[in-house]
C-alpha cells in the first residue's frame, strides 16, 4: 500500500529544499515510517537539530520541533528530555554539525546515556556551506578546502559513539532505504542514548568533486561498501577491506541519565515523579 | 483481481528528476520526460514499491 507520508509533514512544506538525489529525503522518510510503526504521538515527540542541510529536517515534520544552533542539538535536546522525560526525543543532523563543531556535545550525550535517539546523516562533507571537508571526509578525498586531497584521517562515527558510552549504535545507508526505519525503531525502543548513523550522499558538493558521475553512482557505491554485521562474521579481513559494517553494531543495558537524575532529586528531598 | 494494474501517481511539482526511481525499478517501468519522471510501461510493474520507497522527494506513489 502506498505509505501516507504527508500526514506527518507540515502542510505546504513540500517540496523540500534538498538537491535532486540528496539522501536526506530518504532518511526523513525512514524516520517517518519509524514514527508510524511506533505510533508516536505528535505532541509527545520532539525532534531537535543543529544547523546544516541535514538539520533542516525538523522544519518539515508535524510534531514538536527545535532547530537550534550549529552543533548544539544534543545540548538543547538534553534540556527537553530532562524537563519532560516522558517525551520521545530524536536528534537529527549532519556529520559536520555532529562531529566537528558539535563533537563535544555528541560525546557527552553518549557518556550520559540519556534516553534519546540521534540520527546522524553522514555525507562526508559540509553540504550546506559549499563542500568544506568534515571530520568524516575520507583520507585524500576532495573538498572545497582540500582541493588536493584531505590529509586528515577520518572519524568512524559508530566507533566514536561506542567509545564515548552510547548504549545502542547502528549504521545504515541511504541506499538500503528499507532498513532505515527498522534501525530507528530499535533505537527509539532502546532505553539509553542511541546513535543511528546513515551513510548518505551529497551529489552537489561531495559527489562532483570526487569523480562520481551521478547520484546513481553514489547510491551504488553505498550498496557496494555496506556489509551486514551478520555476513561480516563469515568474512576474512581481506574480504572486509574497504567495507563498512551495517545493522545494529552495539547494544548494552546501562543506567539511564533521567532515571539516575531522578534518584538525586529524591535524595535531595525533591518531588518524586 | 491479481491482474489489476496499479496506479502510479507522480507529483510533478515535487519531482526533481534525480533518476533514482528510474534506475532502481527492476522492470524499467519508468522514464524521464524532460526534467520529471513519467510512466513508460505500466503493464510491466510488479508493485514492488521500490520507486516509492527510494524517492527522496515524496514524488511517486504506487497504489497497488
Ligand atoms: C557557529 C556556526 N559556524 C559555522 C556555521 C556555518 N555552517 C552552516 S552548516 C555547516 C556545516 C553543515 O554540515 P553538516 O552538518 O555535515 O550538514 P550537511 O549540510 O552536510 O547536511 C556550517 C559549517 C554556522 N551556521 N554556525
Ligand atoms: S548541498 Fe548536499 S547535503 Fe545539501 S541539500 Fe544539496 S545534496 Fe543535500
Ligand atoms: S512498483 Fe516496482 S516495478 Fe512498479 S514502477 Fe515502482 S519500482 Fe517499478
Ligand atoms: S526518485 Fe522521485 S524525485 Fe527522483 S526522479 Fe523519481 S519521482 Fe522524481
Ligand atoms: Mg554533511
Amino acid at each position: 500500500m502506498a505509505f501516507d507520508y504527508e500526514k506527518y509533514i507540515r502542510p505546504g512544506k513540500l517540496p523540500h529544499i534538498w538537491c535532486p538525489g540528496c539522501g536526506h529525503g530518504i532518511v526523513m522518510k525512514g524516520m517517518i515510517r519509524a514514527m508510524d510503526t511506533l505510533g508516536l504521538e505528535k505532541n509527545n515527540t520532539a525532534i531537535v537539530s543543529g544547523i546544516g542541510c541535514a538539520s533542516r529536517l525538523p522544519g518539515y515534520i508535524d510534531c514538536c520541533t527545535l532547530h537550534t544552533a550549529h552543533g548544539r542539538a544534543a545540548a538543547f535536546a538534553t534540556g527537553v528530555k530532562l524537563a519532560k522525560p516522558e517525551m520521545t526525543v530524536i536528534l537529527v543532523g549532519g556529520d559536520g554539525d555532529g562531529t566537528a563543531i558539535g563533537g563535544n556535545h555528541f560525546i557527552h550525550a553518549c557518556r550520559r546515556n540519556i534516553d534519546m535517539t540521534y540520527i546522524i546523516m553522514n555525507n562526508y562533507i559540509y553540504g550546506m556551506t559549499g563542500g568544506q571537508f568534515s571530520p568524516t571526509t575520507p583520507h585524500m578525498h576532495k573538498a572545497s578546502t582540500t582541493p588536493y586531497g584531505n590529509p586528515d584521517p577520518s572519524f568512524d562515527i559508530a566507533k566514536l559513539a561506542i567509545g564515548a558510552g552510547a548504549t545502542f549504535v547502528a549504521r545504515g545507508t541511504a541506499f538500503h532505504a528499507n532498513q532505515i526505519d527498522k534501525l530507528i525503531v530499535e533505537a527509539i525502543q532502546h532505553k539509553g542514548f542511541s546513535v543511528v548513523e546513515i551513510l548518505d550522499d551529497c551529489p552537489t558538493t561531495y559527489g562532483r568533486r570526487n569523480k562520481f558521475k551521478s547520484v546513481i553512482e553514489m547510491m551504488n557505491r553505498l550498496k557496494e561498501v555496506a556489509v551486514p554485521v551478520k555476513a561480516a562474521e563469515k568474512m576474512t579481513p581481506e574480504q572486509l577491506a574497504g567495507k563498512v559494517l551495517t545493522g545494529i553494531l552495539y547494544k548494552e543495558d546501562k543506567p539511564e541519565y533521567c532515571s539516575e537524575y531522578q534518584k538525586v532529586i529524591e535524595r535531595a528531598g525533591g518531588a518524586a515523579r | 483481481m491479481e491482474n489489476k494494474l496499479p496506479t502510479i501517481e507522480i507529483n510533478e511539482r515535487y519531482c526533481k528528476g534525480c533518476h533514482i526511481c528510474v534506475e532502481f525499478c527492476p522492470k524499467q517501468v519508468l522514464e524521464m520526460k524532460g526534467f520529471v519522471v513519467a510512466v513508460k510501461n505500466l503493464e510491466a510493474c510488479i508493485k514492488c514499491m521500490q520507486c516509492e520507497l527510494r524517492c527522496p522527494d515524496f514524488a511517486i506513489k504506487v497504489i497497488p
